[in-house]
């Protein structure tokens, strides 16, 4: 049931529905391509300093992250898509929170021991 | 390795008196019940109506039935533990030999917290949320049924290690490097990890069962700030199972590592670190009693606003300070270990995190407290439960404050005071909550009211056996007493033992006379029918179901209008109003598929506490194909027909006139 809920949620795609989504589709496919042809060529290329091809790759990264949220994913805040990305948000708060904080418990936990 | 693995006749601890008269007994009991079911022949209802149902009322009941036995169990081993320390004063060195005393004080804590107060909490949530949201069901009914089963398929683990082989001697928490191979090498923790596991993957998946169901299956024109206040409460226990369970997933699944695998996440050598266990262990089991406690908030809001006929004081602050209690409820969980020694800022972070959720909780008192003010309370059996969760949470609540100063805590970490706060909090918070569940809603799940002369005399031995039992515990930490102590050499802690072992009696006085309630109640059930299903002018749409609710819940889905629906519904003169004519309702078909892939799951999780490799690879294989079968079954539901619903409502209608 789950996996396909995506479009059972949906089931008035019309012929529209449907163009728009391919539309969106090949919008985050082409966007992505770019976003990591982009890094590629930055370290193939050798075109930049070391440090700013670095700054190019994390910023080509965290871009195309949006963009698979964006158009793969289909985060929005639509009145239907608002539920999905409320979920993500709170998700990643709480990844955030456990993480960060037990890497800070741990690592200071580790620097009294030295 | 041989063909039973580690299981050979030696497993069954024939030397221990007490455990043997214990199983006799069970066995006694179980073929007794056995042999009366055979006699009324009633072994196909059991399996058709009940063990394979998907109707979330039934599920609900069998987790309250699973809750209350394994309360017996807990509570067992509370007295034990109780007069251990009583008769172990003075040199004397009691009944209890450490290596079974040990076992006792951590089975003890797993069955209260996992397979008590969770199976409690989460059946009376089964029970109602679909009817307070008007709803016919949960959102996924086969999984609901599935989730029972690997809770209960933990359960009948833990209470195997009873009779076969032993149980961990660790402590609920299972600290490493105490629960690594090395210093545990029994079968003990094992039974530990795999019950833990498998009840776990349960809940989780009954968090993510009740998510949906709250948000794609409410009646209609129910918005989410028109949900009754239990199911909000529940709702927001349920974002926190989805987000922590997984980590006592993860974390249990490395302790397994290590045990099976030769892996070094927590050992002392090879690079491990205990202190990640502990780390991930409490950031699963802070947001765990917050599950346990929010939902038995939920359900005094609603005692509280039915039985004073008022509606509840400040709903919205009410939503959302249960939303602040689960977000903080997330950052405070190193306030369990400060003594660990991480640095100052990191105690003093989780110090004042710690601190900060009393406010909402006071906000909640608060709300409770006005709801109360110039209504007419009816001392009913709930609300003297809520009355006295009131009072004793509320010290429980500042002992805890207390506790949450790094400094003090350091002097009282895993002293008795702790034991007393946080029996303080689960005891006079949980618990009571569930007990004024139970007795609220019984009359909606059987049809029939409970003996309110019995109830009211077991809530007074709870709430002075409480006090009688827990208070002498502060005195103990206070005088320097630890946990988990075998024999007592300081005679001035004497009298508080001997008191807090009178407590735990008359607690015991407390539960046996719920046991008699309960069976008092069944007995007279003719005389004390609850024909309306409205038996305490409530307010949301539960009450406006048949008791026990019509299978279907409701006929025609409630259009909602308002927070309190139902008495919405009969001030405007919309209750119990009959159809011409009924449209066919769309219901799911019992399955056995649950029960079978949970007896796969037992019997592979028992091979894995034996290292039993070819029963494992049946059990989980087993388990794979009843899933299969499953998945490709499409003959899963059924249409109720209009003439049948029509009868049923109609014998309801006439039922509520004559009432």
């Amino acid at each position: 049931m789950g996996a396909h809920s995506h479009t059972h949620n949906q089931p008035s795609h019309g012929t529209d529905d449907l163009a728009a989504s391919i539309k969106s589709y090949l919008m985050g496919f082409v966007l992505s391509v770019v976003l990591t042809a982009i890094p590629f060529w930055a370290v193939m290329t050798h075109h930049f300093e070391q440090s700013t091809t670095l700054a190019v790759v994390v910023v080509t990264a965290l871009v195309q992250i949006l963009v698979h949220l964006k158009y793969f994913l289909h985060l929005d805040f639509s009145k239907e898509g608002k539920i999905n990305t409320f979920s993500f948000l709170f998700t990643a708060l709480i990844i955030v929170m456990v993480v960060g904080l037990s890497v800070w418990i741990i690592l200071e936990a580790n620097a009294l021991m030295m | 390795m041989s063909f039973l693995g580690k299981l050979s006749l030696d497993a069954i601890p024939y030397h221990e008196p007490i455990i043997m008269v214990t199983l006799a007994v069970v066995a006694v009991v179980g073929l007794y019940i056995a042999a009366l079911i055979t006699k009324h022949k009633k072994w196909s209802v059991l399996w058709n109506n009940w063990l394979t149902s998907v109707d979330h009322k039934r599920l609900g009941i069998m987790y309250i039935v699973l809750a209350l036995v394994m309360l017996i169990r807990g509570f067992s081993d509370a007295i034990m533990m109780r007069t251990q320390q009583a008769l172990a004063t003075n040199g004397a060195a009691g009944y209890l030999p450490p290596e079974h005393y040990d076992q006792i004080f951590t089975a003890h804590g797993v069955i209260m917290i996992i397979f008590m107060a969770m199976p409690f909490m989460i059946g009376l949530m089964n029970l109602v949320v679909p009817l307070q949201i008007g709803a016919r069901d949960v959102a996924f009914p086969f999984l609901n049924n599935l989730s029972f089963w690997l809770t209960a398929s933990g359960a009948v683990l833990i209470n195997i290690s009873l009779g076969l082989g032993e149980f961990a001697k660790t402590g609920w928490v299972a600290y490493p490097p105490l629960s690594e191979l090395a210093y545990s090498p029994g079968v003990g923790v094992d039974y530990y990890i795999w019950a833990l596991q498998i009840s776990g993957i349960g809940t989780t998946l009954t968090g993510v069962n009740f998510i949906a169901t709250v948000l794609k299956m409410r009646a209609p024109g129910m918005k989410l700030m028109q949900m009754p206040i239990f199911t909000w409460t529940c709702t927001w226990a349920n974002i926190l199972i989805v987000a922590s369970f997984p980590i006592l997933t993860a974390v249990l699944a490395m302790l397994t590592l290590d045990r099976y695998m030769d892996f070094h996440f927590f050992t002392n050598d090879g690079g491990g670190n205990a202190m990640m266990y502990i780390n991930l262990f409490w950031a699963w089991g802070h947001p765990e009693v917050y599950i346990l406690i929010l939902p038995a908030f939920g359900i005094f809001s609603e005692v509280i606003s039915t039985f004073t006929a008022k509606r509840l004081f400040g709903y919205t602050s009410m939503v959302w300070a249960s939303g602040a209690i689960s977000i903080l409820g997330f950052i405070v969980w190193l306030h369990h270990f400060f003594t660990m020694g991480s640095s100052a800022n990191v105690n003093a972070f989780f110090g004042v995190m710690t601190m900060v959720i009393a406010v909402p909780t006071g906000v909640k008192l608060f709300n409770w407290l006005f709801t109360i003010y110039r209504g007419r309370l009816r001392l009913t059996v709930p609300v003297l439960w809520t009355l006295g969760f009131m009072v004793t949470f509320t010290i429980g609540g500042m002992t805890g404050v207390l506790l949450a100063l790094p400094g003090a805590d350091y002097v009282l970490h895993n002293s008795l005071f702790l034991i007393a706060h946080f029996h303080n909090t689960i005891i006079g918070g949980a618990v009571f909550g569930y007990l004024a569940g139970f007795a609220y809603w019984f009359p909606k799940a059987t049809g029939f009211h409970l003996n309110e002369r019995l109830g009211k005399a077991s809530f007074w031995c709870w709430q002075i056996g409480f006090y009688v039992a827990f208070m002498p515990l502060y005195v103990l930490g206070f005088m320097g007493m630890t946990r988990r102590i075998n024999h007592i050499d300081n005679p001035a802690w004497n009298l508080w033992i001997y008191l807090a072992a009178v407590g735990a009696c008359i607690i015991m006085v407390g539960i046996i006379l719920q046991f008699i309630q309960l069976y008092v109640s069944i007995r007279d059930r003719d005389q004390n029918r609850d024909t309306t299903g409205d038996p305490w002018n409530g307010h949301t749409l539960e009450w406006s179901t048949a008791s026990p609710p019509q299978f279907y819940n409701f006929a025609k889905l409630p259009q909602v209008a308002d927070i309190d629906a139902f008495t919405d519904a009969k001030e405007k003169g919309l209750a119990y109003q009959g159809l011409k004519h009924y449209q066919p309702i769309h219901m799911p078909k019992n399955t056995s598929s649950g029960i079978l892939m949970a007896l796969g799951i037992t019997a592979a999780g028992f091979a894995a506490i034996w290292h039993i490799l070819w029963l494992a690879i049946v059990g989980l294989v087993g388990a794979f194909v009843v899933f299969l079968f499953r998945a490709y079954n499409n003959d899963v539901d059924y249409y109720v027909q209009p003439d049948e619903v029509a009868r049923i409502e109609n014998a309801h209608l006439n039922n509520v006139v004559r009432g």
